[in-house]
């Protein structure tokens, strides 16, 4: 059969980093996939080394708009690894509050996405509704709706105020029902079971072998999480589970991180009820030389920082992996074999950015086009209006 | 196995390659090997201690190539950094990636950015980089250069 080549990519508004994806399909079938990454490199590795230490946890914060918690998480972290030291724990349970918040809004967005490439367009408007109680909580807690600018190598830059804490938790607890709504929507509904069950496999042995992290590998039944494993923050001393989900499809992935939500709610409350009183920032003074890992759970895995000090204010080297950086080259396992019309949900479903759909082109072997990008949205679409039309015989 | 007993393996297994441990906190240490020896040890430690691995960084400290890689053990919470130093003449050493599919991009990233060549890895294309990137610069080494002149940056805009 012939064989044709499927480019997706590389910029489109609605990505938060621009991707290239080259797909070869026989037919409907996917045969072959080659990922090309780069075109948002920044040199941020490059240019945190002329910054100081206190300035770079400002230029890491715009690694990425969505975690942008998560990056001066890890960042704050080595530093303290460098010295070693622990932060206040009125900071800790700070910090806590603000990267939970941060992954509700973030699986909140995914979740949305997800359902607009489905076809399913109120999940889409729901999910994004919910996410502005989300960041409205973020808005009272830290002054901003993403970029928080709340950490700083030794606790975080400002405390929380007494008033807004009723106010937040009330807040938190309006979602809880429509989540709960969206939940239900999600697992009993047929249509999304037959798109999205079986689809994408992602293996336990694959998993481990492309050293997969966070939603991703623990939605294929491993049980890893920096949360648990090693913790941080005020994640040791809150109640929460680890969910865990068994088959590595589409389906578990959707469903684990609607679970992780509702954890993320549970521990956002408990570290509101609890905040230690105290100090909030431990005032670092010097940084020795060493080096330092700082590591932690951001919505798409774990986050690595790697920095290293030769004693004066600027660190020599300082390393960022993000983790769709482990995450992205899982494509090679979970594509191959599927349908074209599944493309679109099994590239989401490791919560990269997928807008870039929109921009595909697909082209037979002669160079006559025959879809353009929104084709492909609505040819997936379409099958699940297909799906749903049987369903209803 | 504790963390004593993993320690203790490894120092028992590699005696011969291990040029220093330095065991800086309950949840970290760094061991310094020999390069010959990664492809010995980067296989036990994923496969038979079932170590994840986090990812490699590499480092030009002036006077050698640098790179640690980072593998986490986590029913013990211990995260062990294996540091292997090339000379920066023939930055040289042999491959991880045919083990574990995890070590693929980062290769493939410390090429470009470092100029270190990895024997045997099985897909060397750029992978940050843009096309029209230069052979044999590479930006993060102590001593690279501007080579754009029409890059505006570094010129206080």
């Amino acid at each position: 059969m012939a064989r044709t080549i499927v480019p997706i990519g590389p910029y489109h508004p609605l990505q938060e980093e621009p991707e290239f994806f080259t797909l070869t399909v026989e037919g409907e079938k996917v045969v072959g996939i080659d990922v090309r990454v780069g075109y948002n490199h920044r040199g941020i590795e490059k240019l945190s080394e002329r910054k100081n230490f206190d300035q770079s946890t400002f230029v890491i914060e715009r690694i990425c708009g969505i975690c942008s918690t998560s990056h001066p998480y890890a960042y704050t972290r080595a530093v303290e690894d460098v010295i070693p030291m622990e932060v206040p724990p009125r900071a800790k349970y700070i910090r806590t509050v603000i990267a939970e918040g941060e992954r509700i809004h973030s699986h909140l967005l995914w979740l949305g996405l997800a359902g607009h490439f489905l076809g399913y367009n109120t999940v889409y408007m729901w999910a994004w509704k919910l996410r502005e109680e989300i960041l409205d909580v973020m808005e009272i807690l830290s002054g901003n709706r993403n970029n928080y600018a709340m950490f700083t190598p030794g606790g975080v830059r400002r405390d929380f105020k007494p008033d807004d804490i009723p106010v937040v938790l009330k807040k938190v607890d309006s979602i809880v029902p429509t989540l709960t709504m969206l939940k239900k929507a999600v697992i009993d509904d047929p249509v999304l079971h037959a798109r999205t069950k079986g689809i994408g496999v992602f293996s336990k042995e694959d998993a481990i072998n492309f050293s997969a992290l966070g939603p991703t590998s623990r939605a294929s039944g491993i049980r890893k999480d920096v949360r648990k494993d090693s913790p941080y923050g005020a994640y040791d001393q809150v109640e929460w589970d680890m969910i865990v989900t068994e088959n590595g499809d589409v389906f578990d992935k959707v469903v684990l991180r609607i679970l992780e939500m509702f954890e993320s709610i549970k521990i956002i409350k408990q570290c509101l009820d609890k905040l230690p009183a105290g100090e909030i920032n431990a005032n670092i003074e010097s940084i020795p030389p060493g080096e330092g890992i700082g590591h932690i759970e951001a919505p798409r895995g774990e986050c690595f920082h790697y920095v290293r000090s030769d004693g004066t204010n600027r660190p020599v080297r300082h390393k960022v992996r993000a983790p769709t950086f482990m995450n992205l080259p899982t494509y090679k396992a979970t594509i191959v074999g599927q349908t074209i019309s599944d493309a679109t949900i099994i590239l989401a479903a490791i919560d990269p950015c997928y807008c870039c759909t929109e921009r595909v082109s697909v082209r037979t072997v002669k160079g006559k086009k025959l879809y353009s990008g929104e084709d492909l949205i609505k040819l997936s679409q379409a099958k699940t209006e297909k799906i749903r039309e049987q369903l209803r015989k | 196995m504790t963390r004593e007993e993993v320690l203790n393996t490894l120092k028992e297994k590699f005696k011969n390659d291990i040029i220093s441990v330095f065991d800086k906190s309950p949840k970290r240490v760094y061991i310094e090997i020999t390069p010959e020896s990664l492809t010995r040890v980067a296989p036990f430690v994923f496969n038979d201690l079932q170590a994840r691995f986090n990812i490699a960084s590499g480092m030009d400290s002036r006077y050698e190539m640098e790179i640690l890689y980072h593998f986490i053990i986590e029913p013990i919470n211990l995260l062990i950094s294996f540091r292997v130093k090339l000379p920066k003449d023939k930055p040289e050493i042999a491959s991880i990636t045919p083990f574990f599919e995890a070590a693929n991009w980062i290769e493939r990233e410390m090429n470009e950015m470092l100029g270190i060549t990895f024997k045997g890895h099985p897909d060397m294309r750029r992978l940050l980089l843009p096309d029209q990137w230069p052979e044999g610069v590479y930006p993060l080494r102590c001593d690279y250069k501007e080579w754009d002149e029409t890059a505006i940056r570094d010129r206080g805009v």
